[in-house]
């Protein structure tokens, strides 16, 4: 385990890991500002009562971004849970389909808005989340990885979890299994240091949960989560030992969340004043645009017309979404089982 | 047409399977080179190696989890849990995910998934080798839930199950591995998931039944038969979710009686919803209160050899309800 410091001085060259470019830099910070734009937004429809419940991004897009531009979409596996906006949106899904999630409108793409936002399957990459219960994905990553495995096939699975999920039994069943076959897996752990309210010491007697790896076999790496460099090499690095068939690997991406748990929680109630404080100055869109700025891969400029295209994105995208109609109750029957339709009384 | 034990009909078609499509696998504890603890899986690592008959750790959360992810990435797993008792820490995989696979992504994913699960008692089991476990499936919208009484149906219906795009629990009774022998061809037949077998044919009285409790029920219409005269018929369920209403209720209106005997404690069991079936739509072809023969509500089931044998139902204890229905 090591913290990978990635920062420079003023003005200096910023050193780029293989396969990581400005241009990529520019494009993740981009996204993160739609990220950040599209959260806002989605709080504040939560706060007309437009949207029912929103868990937010807001803390955990470097986390996010850097971890989508070391995988491959074309090939690779996404299971996600329920803070992974960010991620989405680097994956391609557009903010009208993000909205729409949200605010449960017919023709939504991940479940037809039978399930909670960010839960269902894409249609475009192989991103899915069956379940709100944390945790229950790490096995299932396990075992997609394990197809993989059987047919040969050139792909690796990202589980998503947060440090609240690492205190299931289900994160130990699975990285053990990961650790006993050397399974194709990245478990890639945002700690954002709160199970909802429950800080880090009360879920865990250890500091890291990387630090938890050795007993599976396999490498832990803990990482600070707004360092966009950092948390690039680090998932790269897990993704490539899983891609050359050497097993899974448990990145630790250290993350601040800067909003309470859902729109339904109050972190003030839990949170000390001074955590609050400190916490906001690990928010990573500044650190991102600071760095970029320093190395002279982000100009003023270009940053107003990031945050002016988000902007403009998020209205259009609520225009668009706000106007559709809520799915027909018919719809709601069917799919149960391939061969039936479900309300039958005796099905 | 061989004739072959409960066990062997398990295994040869999961054999059968296995041999036609690269895509089934086994996981499961002990089913290696040990061949599971009921020896389903004898001889499979020889044929089809520890890569496609899985050992898994002592977990049965991830052994329905792990089973799952490879089911939704093109796999068609067959997960044993050793004992239906173990199966509880496996329930959220199983009931709060595999069940909503299909349904929760709108048909996008699905789950080919068959977990076969030794259940039931009478075995001198005790509270923790004895369990009947099938209500929380059958309550389950998006699982099937089949529990074959015979060799012929349980390779049939396996085959069925295995071959089903929805995940499957699969319950094989304990008590009838070895001791009911049946014939059961050798080509590939199936037998329809959520169809009912009427076993006996009979005028006086309609009993409903599944697993082991079918057997015990057959030898009490041949009692009734012969100092009764009364004539059983016997719907034998085969799958408990979906339930067949449609036998049952054919068979109620010709005989105006039904009993429901079941292994499993009463309350709130596969019984109550048959009873509740009968109730609403058959109301008017009954001639006597739906009965039931199930166990006391202690939890199943005592290990001491007397008391185990009070909690099951018998061959007589059926007889006599039979008698008590047809006499009303």
């Amino acid at each position: 385990m090591a913290k990978i410091p990635s920062d420079a001085t003023e003005g200096s060259h910023l050193n780029l890991p293989d396969g990581l470019t400005a241009e990529r830099l520019l494009d993740a910070y981009k996204t993160m500002c739609l990220s950040r734009a599209l959260d806002i937004r989605i709080w504040t429809l939560n706060r007309q009562g437009k949207a029912a419940i929103a868990a937010s991004a807001q803390g955990h897009e470097v986390a996010q971004v850097a971890t989508v531009m070391a995988t491959d979409p074309t090939r690779d596996h996404y299971l996600i849970y329920y803070r992974q906006l960010t991620a989405m949106l680097m994956l391609g899904t557009t903010p009208t389909e993000m909205l729409m999630q949200f605010l449960a409108r017919d023709g939504e793409i991940l479940s037809a808005a039978r399930q909670f936002p960010l839960h269902g399957a894409h249609p475009r990459v192989d991103l899915f989340s069956f379940s709100n219960v944390v945790g229950t994905q790490l096995p299932q990553a396990v075992g997609v990885a394990l197809a993989d495995k059987m047919k040969n096939r050139d792909a690796v699975t990202v589980s998503f979890f947060g440090d609240g999920a690492a205190s299931q039994g289900d994160c130990h069943e699975a990285m053990n299994f990961a650790g006993i076959h050397e399974l194709p897996v990245v478990f890639l752990c945002e700690n954002n240091r709160y199970a909802i309210s429950v800080p880090l010491h009360q879920q865990m007697p250890v500091e890291s949960i990387a630090s938890r790896a050795s007993a599976y076999g396999i490498p832990g790496v803990e990482v600070d989560g707004t360092d966009i460099v950092a948390s690039y090499e680090a998932v790269k690095e897990a993704v490539d030992r899983a891609r050359s068939g050497n097993g899974a690997t448990l990145v630790e991406l250290r993350v601040e969340r800067l909003l309470p748990h859902t729109t339904d929680d109050d972190h003030t109630r839990y949170r000390s004043q001074e955590d609050i404080e400190r916490m906001r100055d690990l928010d990573p869109l500044p650190i991102t645009e600071s760095l970029l700025k320093r190395h002279g891969i982000l100009d003023d400029a270009t940053d107003e017309e990031f945050k002016e295209w988000a902007s403009q994105a998020v209205d259009d995208a609520t225009d668009a979404s706000e106007a559709l109609p809520f799915p027909q109750i018919a719809d709601m029957y069917t799919g149960v089982l391939e061969e039936t339709m479900g309300g039958n009384s005796h099905a | 047409m061989p004739e072959m034990t409960l066990i062997e009909a398990v295994r040869e078609t999961l054999r059968t399977e296995m041999r036609r499509d690269p895509d089934i696998f086994m996981m499961g504890e002990d089913i290696g080179p040990r061949g599971g603890v009921f020896l389903a899986s004898e001889g499979f690592v020889e044929e089809f190696g520890e890569d496609r008959v899985m050992n898994s750790p002592l977990a049965e959360s991830s052994i329905i989890g792990i089973a799952l992810g490879a089911a939704v990435n093109g796999m068609r797993p067959v997960a044993e849990i050793q004992f239906a008792d173990f199966v509880w820490p496996a329930i959220n995989q199983l009931v709060g995910e595999a069940a909503r696979v299909r349904y929760g992504t709108n048909g996008r994913k699905f789950a080919p998934l068959t977990v076969r699960v030794p259940y039931g008692g009478g075995v001198r089991g005790g509270l923790y080798h004895s369990q009947s476990i099938e209500v929380l499936f059958a309550h389950t919208p998006g699982l099937q839930v089949i529990a074959p009484a015979t060799p012929w149906d349980a390779r049939g219906l396996l085959r069925s199950a295995i071959r089903s795009n929805d995940p499957v629990v699969f319950l094989e009774h304990k008590r009838t591995y070895r001791l009911v022998r049946g014939e059961a061809p050798d080509h590939e037949y199936t037998e329809p998931i959520g169809k009912a077998d009427i076993k006996r044919a009979g005028t006086d009285a309609t009993l409903i039944t599944y697993g082991l409790m079918l057997h015990y029920s057959l030898q009490a219409a041949e009692i009734v038969a012969q100092s009764d005269g009364i004539e059983t018929e016997i719907v034998d369920l085969r799958t408990l979710r979906p339930i067949d209403a449609e036998t049952i209720l054919d068979s109620v209106s010709r005989t105006g009686r039904a009993l429901i005997v079941q292994e499993d404690t009463g309350a709130v069991s596969v019984s109550s919803e048959v009873s509740a079936i009968i109730a609403a739509e058959g109301f008017f072809n009954l001639d006597a209160p739906v009965m039931r023969v199930t166990p006391p509500e202690i939890p199943p089931m005592p290990f001491s050899p007397l008391q185990e044998a009070e909690f099951m139902p018998s061959p007589e204890k059926i007889a006599d309800a039979i008698r008590r229905l047809t006499e009303i």
